[in-house]
C-alpha cells in the first residue's frame, strides 16, 4: 500500500452548493464518491497530494425520486441500492441486472452510479442499458446546469465531456414502453466479480405486422466509449427480423466498434461474441 | 477416543475465526522501520551505478546494498548463484538491488522513486527455446527403461503430440511479509509468513556469518503458502536482515500485491512432448517424452522441479520401453519456483491429454485406454521401482467412473451435442494421476530431518517439529498421530510454534511429506515416549495427575523430557541419484477425477457443472481436513486449467494483479463430490501416505479432456480460455472448407 | 477529528482524515482481525459491516465512516465463545489458513443476519466478493448454510 493520507487535502462539503463552490475554486480537486475506481490507484501510490472533494456527504444526491415518465436516480445512489428498488427492477431491467453484476457485494454496497459514469470505463456495465434506455445525465456547477444526453457524456477512454467545475447531478430515465424482448448479458473474465470483456443491452420494439418498430442494442467494452449500433439500428428499422437479415446485422457490427486485444481479451473474441449476442437478442430460438 | 479417522477440530481454528490469529503484518513492532525494495527495470544489464537525488531529504532513510552483506551474497538453495542484492550483474526485471527503510510506509515507497540505476542494458533471453539454443540449461536429467527403438518397432500406431503449459501465481491471499532484528545477545531474529523456518535459517547463516543458535527463525501465522512460501521467504528475509542490521533497527518488510505477483516465484512453464507408440488394443509399448521447462533466472529449486516433473512424465501407467529427458532452461524472467504438484502437474497434463488422444486414434474410448495400463501392485516404473504396496489406481479409477456415471454421461452429452438448437456443448472428460509422497529419491536421507515429542515440566505433551500450519492442518494432524500413538485425548497434545530455538529441523513443508515423514518420526518418538514414562511406572493410558506427577521427576531444571527420531531410510527404499534408476518414492498416492463442463454456445465460456473424485490417500487422519485438501486444490486446478493467465510482457507479469489475474470465486467453483479411498502405506503413520499436492494434478487433464467431447477440439495449451476455444473452432471449420 | 461507532462502541479517530478506514481499525483502534489482501477490491479480506453492508474497507477513506456503524471480526465471539457463525465454520472445516476468514465471515454474517435462504446457490452468490484460496468454498457454504438455517429455526421460533 502506497498511498500517503498525510499527504492529501481533503474537502469535505455538506451541501451541493458548497460542493460546487469548493470545486470551482479547486478545479484540480478529485471528485469522490464511492471510492471503488479510485481509492485503487490511490493505494498503489499514483495520487499523494491530491486535493478530494468528498462527496459523501451531499444526501440531495443519494435519492431515487419517481417522475411522471421515469426515475432521477442521483449521482451517489449506490448499484446495490439501484438493483433492489422496486420500481427499477420492474420497469428498467436490464440497469438492475447490470448492476447486480459489477464486482461482488461490497463493490455493488458503495460504486456510485455517478461515480461509474464520471470514470467513464469503456467497460462499465452499467453503460449498455443505459445507452438503450436513452437515460439524461443532468451536470451542475457553480454557476449553472444543463442536461446531456448520455451517450454524450463520454469522449473517450476515461474522459468525459464534464467541463470544469461540473459535477453529476443525477441520472434521468424515462421508462421505456414494454418491449418485445429486452436483454442484459455481460461477458466477464470469469462468473463473478469480473471486468467484461464484452457487456451488452438491447431493447427491441415489434409492430403489430411482426416487423422490427424499434431496436436499440448497445456495447460496452468494445470500444474506448460504450456504443450503440447505429447503422445495425438502421439496417432492421421497420423489417422483418428473418436469419438472413440477424446475419446481415451481425456482418455490420463491426462498423458500429472498435474492439482491441488488451489484458483481458483479444479483438478476434470480442467481435465474435457480441456477433453472437446480437444473433442471440434477434432471434431467440436460433442458435448456431 | 480415539482420533484418527474422525473429523478432530482444527486446533488452531477458533483463533482463525475470531481475529485473534497474528500474522506477520499484524504485529506492532517499536521503532520498526518499514523496508522496501528497489528493483531492477531492465530484465538483463550490468548495474554502472545508483544514483541518490540529492535534492531529497535521506536523513531518515536508511539503505541497505550488497556492500553491507557481511557473509556471502548468495540465497543458498541448492547453488548460490543467486545474489541476495545485485552488485553487478541484472538478470532480470524485479530483481533486487538495495533495501531502503523509513519509519513511514508511504515516505519509504516514494524514496524509491528518487533513485537511478545506472546500467549498460543487454538484450535478454526470454523464451525457453531460445535459452536452449544458447545452451543455458540448468540441469539436464535422463530416464530410460527398455528399449525405446525395440518398442516402436512392436508398436502398431505411433501418436506425437507436443503439450504447454504456463506459468501459474499461487494468489495466497496474504502476501509474503517477514521482520528482522538482532537482540541484545546478538542473535538475529527473523520471524514471518513462511513454509521452511529451516531453510531460512541456514539462508541466513550465510549471509549473517555467526553460530547457528544466533539466528532464531520464527514462523508466524501464515496466510496460505502454496509452495510459493517455500524458497521465497530466503530472500525477503534477507532483505530484512541486511537493512536491520544497517539500522540497528527492526525492519518488517511486507509486499503489496502487485510487487509479490511480479517479483516472487511461479510455477514452471513448460514444453512437454510425447511420442507414444501403441498397440491397436492401447497396450503401451514405447514412450519417448521430452519436458523442457523455464527455470527464470536462477536456479533455485528448478533441478527439483524438473525431477518430479520427469517422474511422473509417463502417467500412472506401464510401459515397458520408456526414455524421458528433462531440462530446465535459464532466461532472464524472475525465477520460477514451487507451486503445489511441483512440475507434476505440468507433465502429468501431457501425459493425461496425450492418453485422450492415443484413444481417439485408436477409436476406443480412454478409459479403456487407462485401464489397459494403469499400474497396480507389481507393475514397474519407468526408474524400474516395483509398486510393492499401496496402489490405489484401479479403486480410484473404478470408483470414479461409477460416482460420476461417466459412460452413460458421456452418451448423454454426445445425444445433448447432436442437438443443433442445444445453447451449449456439454462434455465430460476422465483424467487419473499418481503422485509420490516425500522427497524424490535420497530427498529424505539428505534432510536428516528430526521430531521431538516431549513431557513438559507442567505435564503436557507437546510436539516439536518444523513442520509448518500454512492451512493444510498440520499442526491439528501431527498432534492426531501423536495423541493416538499415547492414547490419550487430542486435546491434551500442543504442537509448538515453528521457532528454530524450540523444534528441531524436521525438514521442509513440502512435497507432501509431513503426514507421512514427520508424523512417522513423531509417531515413533510418542512410542519412546510412552514406553519411558511405563518405565517410570506410569500406568497408561495416563491421567492428567499422573502426567505431572511423572513430569515432576522428570523434567529437571524445567527442561521438557522429550525424545527425538532421526529419519531412517527404510531399507527396502533403494535409488541411485547417478543413473535415476530405483524407488523415486517411497510410497504414491493416486487419484481420478471425472469433469462434467458445459461451453455456452455463445460466449464459449466454459461452466464446471460437476466434479467427482476418488482419491487414494493410504489413511485419512481426519477426513474432513482431507476433503479440504482435495476440494482446495481441484479449485487451484480448474483456475489453472480454465482462468488463470500469467501475461508475461517483455520479461515480467503484465497482469500482476487480482483484477486482471483472475482466479476461482464461489461462482467458479463447482460442489464437488469426493470419495476418500484408503489404501495403507505400511511405513506411513496409521497407513497415511500424502494428499496435499495429489489433487492438483488431476483436474486440468479432465477439463481438457472434458472440452474435447464437448466440442471434438483438442487442445494442448493451457489455459483454456474462451478465446482460444473460439480461436480453434475457426481455424477447424477453416481447414474444413 | 471524526466519531465512528465500531463494534458498538462510540470511537475517535484523530489522524489525517484520508486514512484508509482499513488502516484506521488496524493501527489506530488495534482492531487488527480485518486483513489486507489485494488493495484493489477484489479479494474481500478486508470486509468490514459499514451500516449494516459488507464493503471493502481497502478503499473506503475514513473520513466517509464518519458517523457510520461499522462491524469487525472481533465483534461476532471470542475464541472461548465462538458465535453459531464461527462454530459452523470450525464445524465444516471452513477456515483453513484463515487469512481470508475475517472477511468472509462478515459477509456471510451480513447474509445470514439479514435472512439469506439456506441454499447453497444464493450463499455463493452473496459470497462471490471474497476469494478464498484454500478451501475451493466448498465447506464456507456448508457452514454458511448451516448457520442461514439455524437462523430460519430461530425466527420461526421468535414468530
Amino acid at each position: 500500500m502506497r498511498g500517503d493520507p498525510g499527504s492529501m487535502t481533503l474537502l469535505r462539503p455538506r451541501s451541493v452548493e458548497e460542493a460546487l463552490g469548493l470545486y470551482a475554486a479547486n478545479p484540480g480537486a478529485v471528485p469522490l464518491a464511492g471510492g471503488t475506481d479510485f481509492m485503487v490507484a490511490w493505494n498503489a501510490g499514483e495520487a499523494n497530494g491530491r486535493t478530494i472533494l468528498d462527496l459523501s456527504r451531499l444526501g440531495a444526491w443519494k435519492r431515487i425520486a419517481v417522475t411522471a415518465t421515469g426515475v432521477r436516480v442521483g449521482s451517489l445512489v449506490t448499484h446495490r441500492e439501484l438493483q433492489l428498488h422496486p420500481l427499477v427492477r420492474r420497469r428498467l431491467p436490464l440497469l438492475a441486472e447490470a448492476c447486480g453484476t459489477i464486482g461482488g457485494h461490497q463493490i455493488q454496497a458503495r460504486g456510485t452510479l455517478g461515480g461509474n459514469i464520471a470514470n467513464a470505463s469503456p467497460a462499465g456495465d452499467t453503460f449498455p442499458p443505459l445507452a438503450v434506455y436513452e437515460a439524461r445525465v443532468r451536470l451542475r456547477s457553480a454557476g449553472e446546469s444543463r442536461t446531456l444526453p448520455f451517450l454524450e457524456v463520454f469522449t473517450g477512454v476515461k474522459k468525459t465531456a464534464l467541463a470544469d467545475g461540473e459535477l453529476i447531478d443525477s441520472i434521468e430515465i424515462d421508462f421505456p414502453r414494454r418491449p418485445a424482448r429486452e436483454s442484459f448479458r455481460k461477458v466477464g473474465t470469469r462468473a463473478a466479480s469480473a471486468i467484461a470483456k464484452t457487456v451488452a443491452a438491447g431493447l427491441l420494439w415489434l409492430s403489430s405486422d411482426r416487423r422490427i418498430r424499434e431496436v436499440r442494442f448497445a456495447l460496452g467494452s468494445m470500444a474506448p466509449t460504450v456504443r450503440r449500433l447505429g447503422s445495425v439500428e438502421a439496417l432492421l428499422a421497420g423489417k422483418r427480423p428473418t436469419p438472413r437479415l440477424v446475419e446481415e446485422a451481425a456482418d455490420l457490427l463491426e462498423i458500429d466498434v472498435s474492439p482491441i486485444d488488451d489484458l483481458r481479451s483479444t479483438r478476434a473474441y470480442r467481435l465474435e461474441v457480441s456477433r453472437n449476442l446480437l444473433r442471440a437478442f434477434l432471434s431467440p430460438g436460433l442458435t448456431r | 477416543m480415539a482420533s484418527v479417522g474422525t473429523s478432530f477440530r482444527r486446533k488452531e481454528g477458533p483463533e482463525k475465526l475470531t481475529g485473534e490469529a497474528t500474522y506477520i503484518d499484524d504485529y506492532r513492532l517499536e521503532g520498526a522501520l518499514h523496508g522496501v525494495t528497489l528493483r531492477s527495470k531492465v530484465a538483463r544489464g550490468i548495474l554502472r551505478e545508483i544514483r541518490f537525488d540529492p535534492a531529497f531529504d535521506w536523513s531518515s532513510v536508511v539503505v541497505a546494498t550488497a556492500a553491507d552483506i557481511p557473509g556471502e551474497n548468495a540465497v543458498l538453495l541448492i547453488e548460490k548463484d543467486q545474489p541476495l542484492l545485485a552488485s553487478r550483474e541484472l538478470n532480470h526485471l524485479e530483481e533486487p538491488i538495495l533495501i531502503l527503510g523509513h519509519s513511514n510506509r508511504a515516505k519509504a515507497y516514494e524514496a524509491l522513486e528518487h533513485i537511478e540505476v545506472v546500467c549498460d542494458e543487454e538484450e535478454p533471453v526470454l523464451t525457453m527455446e531460445e535459452a536452449l539454443a544458447d545452451g543455458a540449461v540448468f540441469k539436464r536429467f535422463e530416464i530410460v527403461k527398455g528399449d525405446l527403438d525395440a518398442g516402436f518397432r512392436d508398436a502398431d500406431v505411433i501418436v506425437e503430440e507436443e503439450y504447454r503449459v504456463p506459468h501459474q501465481e499461487q494468489a495466497y491471499i496474504e502476501t509474503n511479509g517477514v521482520a528482522a532484528w538482532e537482540e541484545e545477545d546478538g542473535t538475529l531474529v527473523v520471524t514471518g509468513s513462511m513454509q521452511c523456518p529451516y531453510y531460512v535459517h541456514k539462508a541466513m547463516l550465510g549471509l549473517f556469518p555467526r553460530a547457528p543458535e544466533k539466528i532464531r527463525v520464527i514462523q508466524t501465522t501464515t496466510g496460505g503458502g502454496f509452495g510459493g512460501k517455500e524458497e521465497y521467504p530466503n530472500l525477503i528475509a534477507g532483505h530484512a536482515a541486511v537493512l536491520s542490521l544497517k539500522a540497528k533497527r527492526p525492519v518488517k518488510i511486507v509486499y503489496d500485491r502487485a510487487e509479490d505477483m511480479r517479483a516472487t516465484t511461479k510455477r514452471h512453464p513448460a514444453r512437454i512432448r510425447h511420442r507414444t507408440g501403441v498397440k491397436k488394443d492401447g497396450t503401451l509399448v514405447a514412450q519417448d517424452i521430452d519436458v523442457l521447462m523455464d527455470g527464470g533466472a536462477y536456479v533455485t529449486l528448478s533441478p527439483v522441479v524438473l525431477s518430479r516433473g520427469i517422474l511422473h512424465a509417463t502417467g500412472p501407467y506401464e510401459c515397458p520401453n520408456v526414455r524421458v529427458v528433462g531440462r530446465v532452461v535459464k532466461t532472464n524472467t524472475p525465477p520460477n519456483g514451487a507451486f503445489r504438484g511441483f512440475g507434476a502437474p505440468q507433465t502429468l497434463f501431457a501425459a493425461e491429454m496425450h492418453v485422450e488422444k492415443i484413444a481417439a486414434r485408436l477409436g476406443l474410448d480412454a478409459l479403456v485406454v487407462r485401464r489397459k495400463n494403469l499400474f497396480r501392485e507389481g507393475s514397474v516404473t519407468a526408474t524400474g521401482q516395483v509398486l510393492k504396496e499401496s496402489v490405489g489406481a484401479k479403486e480410484v479409477l473404478d470408483r470414479t467412473v461409477a460416482a460420476s456415471r461417466y459412460l452413460p454421461r458421456k452418451k448423454e452429452c454426445e445425444r445433448w451435442n447432436r442437438r443443433k438448437s442445444a445453447p451449449s456443448w456439454r462434455g465430460v472428460g476422465l483424467a487419473a494421476v499418481f503422485h509420490g509422497a516425500g522427497f524424490t529419491g535420497s530427498g529424505e536421507v539428505y534432510l536428516q530431518s528430526r521430531a521431538t515429542v516431549s513431557l513438559l515440566p507442567n505435564g503436557d505433551i507437546e510436539v516439536e517439529a518444523a513442520s509448518t500450519e500454512i492451512g493444510q492442518g498440520t499442526t491439528s494432524i501431527l498432534a492426531s498421530i501423536v495423541a493416538d500413538a499415547l492414547e490419550v485425548p487430542y486435546d491434551w497434545i500442543r504442537v509448538s510454534t515453528p521457532d528454530t530455538a524450540r523444534v528441531p529441523n524436521s525438514g521442509p513443508t513440502v512435497a507432501s511429506r509431513t503426514c507421512m515423514i514427520v508424523g512417522g518420526l513423531l509417531k515413533r518418538s510418542a512410542d519412546e515416549l510412552r514406553r519411558a514414562l511405563e518405565r517410570e511406572g506410569v500406568d497408561w493410558p495416563p491421567k492428567p495427575s499422573s502426567l505431572k506427577r511423572a513430569a515432576r521427576k522428570l523434567c529437571a531444571n524445567g527442561r521438557p523430557f522429550g525424545f527425538v527420531q532421526e529419519y531412517e531410510r527404510p531399507r527396502e527404499i533403494r535409488w541411485d541419484d547417478a543413473t535415476y534408476r530405483g524407488d523415486a518414492y517411497g510410497v504414491y498416492g493416486y487419484a481420478a477425477m471425472v469433469v462434467e463442463l458445459e461451453i455456452d454456445k455463445v460466449t464459449y465460456e466454459v461452466t464446471v457443472k460437476d466434479v467427482v473424485t476418488a482419491q487414494d490417500v493410504g489413511r485419512a487422519i481426519n477426513p474432513l481436513l482431507v476433503e479440504g485438501q482435495i476440494v482446495g486444490g481441484t479449485a487451484q486446478a480448474l483456475g489453472y486449467a480454465l482462468l488463470e493467465n500469467v501475461i508475461f510482457d517483455k520479461g515480467v507479469m503484465a497482469n500482476a494483479n487480482f483484477t486482471n489475474y483472475v482466479i476461482p470465486t464461489t461462482l467458479d467453483t463447482p460442489p464437488m463430490r469426493v470419495e476418500i479411498v484408503e489404501r495403507p502405506y505400511s511405513l506411513g503413520p496409521f497407513g497415511a501416505k500424502g494428499v496435499g499436492e495429489l489433487p492438483m494434478d488431476v483436474p486440468a487433464p479432465a477439463v481438457a479432456a472434458a472440452i474435447h467431447q464437448a466440442t471434438g477440439l483438442f487442445l494442448t495449451e493451457l489455459p483454456l480460455l474462451p478465446e482460444r476455444i473460439s480461436k480453434a473452432m475457426h481455424d477447424r471449420a477453416h481447414r474444413q472448407s | 477529528m471524526i466519531e465512528l461507532t465500531v463494534n458498538r462502541k462510540k470511537r475517535r479517530y484523530r489522524g489525517p482524515l484520508f486514512k484508509r478506514l482499513l488502516d484506521v481499525l488496524r493501527e489506530d483502534f488495534e482492531l487488527t482481525g480485518t486483513k489486507e489482501g489485494c488493495g484493489e477490491g477484489e479479494c474481500g479480506a478486508c470486509t468490514v459491516l459499514l451500516d449494516g453492508e459488507p464493503v471493502n474497507s481497502c478503499l473506503v477513506p475514513v473520513a466517509q465512516a464518519e458517523g457510520t456503524r461499522v462491524e469487525t471480526v472481533e465483534s461476532l465471539g471470542a475464541s472461548s465463545r465462538l458465535s453459531p457463525l464461527q462454530q459452523s465454520f470450525l464445524e465444516e472445516g471452513g477456515a483453513q489458513c484463515g487469512i481470508c476468514t475475517p472477511g468472509m465471515l462478515m459477509t456471510a454474517w451480513a447474509y445470514v443476519r439479514g435472512g439469506g435462504p439456506a441454499d447453497p446457490a444464493s450463499v455463493r452468490t452473496a459470497l462471490a466478493g471474497n476469494l478464498c484460496r484454500c478451501t475451493g468454498y466448498q465447506h464456507i457454504v456448508a457452514a454458511v448454510v448451516e448457520a442461514a438455517k439455524r437462523e430460519k429455526r430461530k425466527r420461526a421460533r421468535a414468530r
